[in-house]
């Protein structure tokens, strides 16, 4: 295996940034406009101003939903409305975690 | 190399039917799904059902696979059988499979590399590279602090004749002070390489914080237990807790209860509008392990006229 040398690198947080918008989603995440209108319909994402897609923007924490959205129809085979119901239950589970982590100790 | 049992990674008979094996599969990955599982090796464990996978639906490379043998152990030490691939036509084309480059050195000696996407830069077009997305770890003060973190980024590139070879690259990254759960650090041109003359893609890289044994963070505020006395909460008190910026002092009114929220304002996360902390009163008892301290209970007991269950009328 080829090592390249380590560098240091400053780079910045996305979310901090302008917010994206759909031709920025659909770099990032390698996928057709299509992909992205389908799943704003099913209100897995949410864009700022929601009348023409041309005028969309994301907030960069769209970008991690989505991903995982993809992610799940990629690897596990399924459609939309099954993606949103996944994402609220893994919001819902992850609250309840961090819930019951605050009472371990 | 190491030999891969794929029956034993999906779990099935050597004998499953294919509807049988498409079951485990889809069982298998929606429990080690990394998006989905908890399970701390569920990133590997998710590749190597993709691997089984690959393998056993496809009836051609089941049966080549199948005769190996069964005498073998996962693990083993395994070279291929000089004959091997005779009868067979594995390269270029049947993959169907998902990111094949995660496969194992096992699985390559068998079933070769030729099948791998991105391909080389023959042909003298220019595409852009790949944005790259890598999970990273970081610890709660590093959002207070800033921090700078190694990284290792594993990819593959083409050599010379348009093969992939698998790399490994290594960076420094800023830990920028203020980044939450969640956040994206975004480094330009730090993803796959581009095509020909195209630039290489986008690195996302998504901040995780290490569990804190004793703050949970929400967004950019923070919540702490705090143990107190039940005197401190009774009589008031100025007591010490901790924060990721220092220790504070901080008053606790008198009449205090268990559960009670007092919040520390801008000491969450670092920002333009940073977050809070809130510290929740957890009562703790001191234990009655000395005579004097049962003593000082009995008195309580004889003294205070109080039923701590009069609200349920008992």
């Amino acid at each position: 295996m080829k090592q390249k040398t380590p560098s240091c690198l400053t780079g910045y947080v996305l979310e901090d940034q302008e917010p994206l918008s759909l031709a920025d989603l659909c770099r990032a995440c390698m996928v057709h406009a299509e992909q992205v209108i389908e799943l704003v319909d099913e209100g897995v994402i949410e864009p700022i101003g929601r009348d023409n897609p041309a005028h969309w923007r994301f907030h960069g924490a769209n970008l991690r939903r989505m991903r995982v959205a993809l992610n799940l129809q990629r690897d596990l085979g399924v459609n939309v409305a099954g993606v949103a119901l996944a994402l609220d239950l893994l919001d819902e589970m992850e609250e309840l975690r961090n819930r019951l982590q605050a009472h371990h100790w | 190399m190491e030999y891969k049992d794929y029956y034993k990674l999906m779990g099935v008979e050597r004998d499953a039917g294919q509807d049988e094996i498409k079951r485990a599969y889809r069982k298998l990955a929606r429990k080690y799904h990394p998006d989905v599982s908890k399970e701390p090796d569920a990133e590997q464990r998710f590749k190597e059902l993709g691997e089984a996978y690959e393998v056993l639906k496809d009836p051609e490379k089941r049966t080549a696979y199948d005769q190996l043998g069964s005498g073998w152990q996962s693990g083993q030490d395994f070279r291929p059988p000089p004959d091997w691939e005779d009868g067979f036509d594995f390269r270029g084309g049947g993959f169907t499979g998902g990111d094949a480059s995660d496969f194992s050195d096992f699985f390559e000696s068998l079933f070769g590399r030729g099948f791998q996407r991105g391909g080389g830069a023959r042909g003298g077009f220019n595409r852009r590279g790949e944005d790259s997305f890598v999970r990273i770890m970081i610890d709660l003060e590093d959002a207070y602090n800033g921090a700078t973190r190694g990284v290792t980024l594993r990819s593959s590139e083409a050599d010379a004749q348009g093969r992939p070879q698998p790399q490994e690259r290594s960076l420094n990254i800023r830990i920028p002070k203020g980044v939450k759960q969640g956040q994206h650090i975004r480094l330009a041109k730090q993803g796959n390489p581009g095509i020909g003359e195209a630039p290489p893609g986008d690195l996302y890289l998504e901040v995780e914080f290490r569990p804190h044994p004793f703050y949970r963070v929400e967004g950019k505020d923070l919540f702490l237990d705090l143990p107190i006395a039940p005197w401190e909460a009774a009589l008031g008190a100025t007591v010490k807790a901790p924060t990721p910026s220092g220790v504070v002092d901080l008053k606790i009114p008198q009449g205090s209860g268990a559960g009670r929220k007092m919040r520390l304002k801008g000491r969450g996360i670092p920002a333009k509008e940073p977050g809070d902390i809130y510290v929740v009163l957890d009562l703790v008892l001191p234990p009655a392990d000395t005579e004097q301290a049962k003593a000082l209970y009995q008195r309580m007991h004889d003294e205070l006229n109080f039923n701590p269950r009069a609200r349920l009328g008992v």
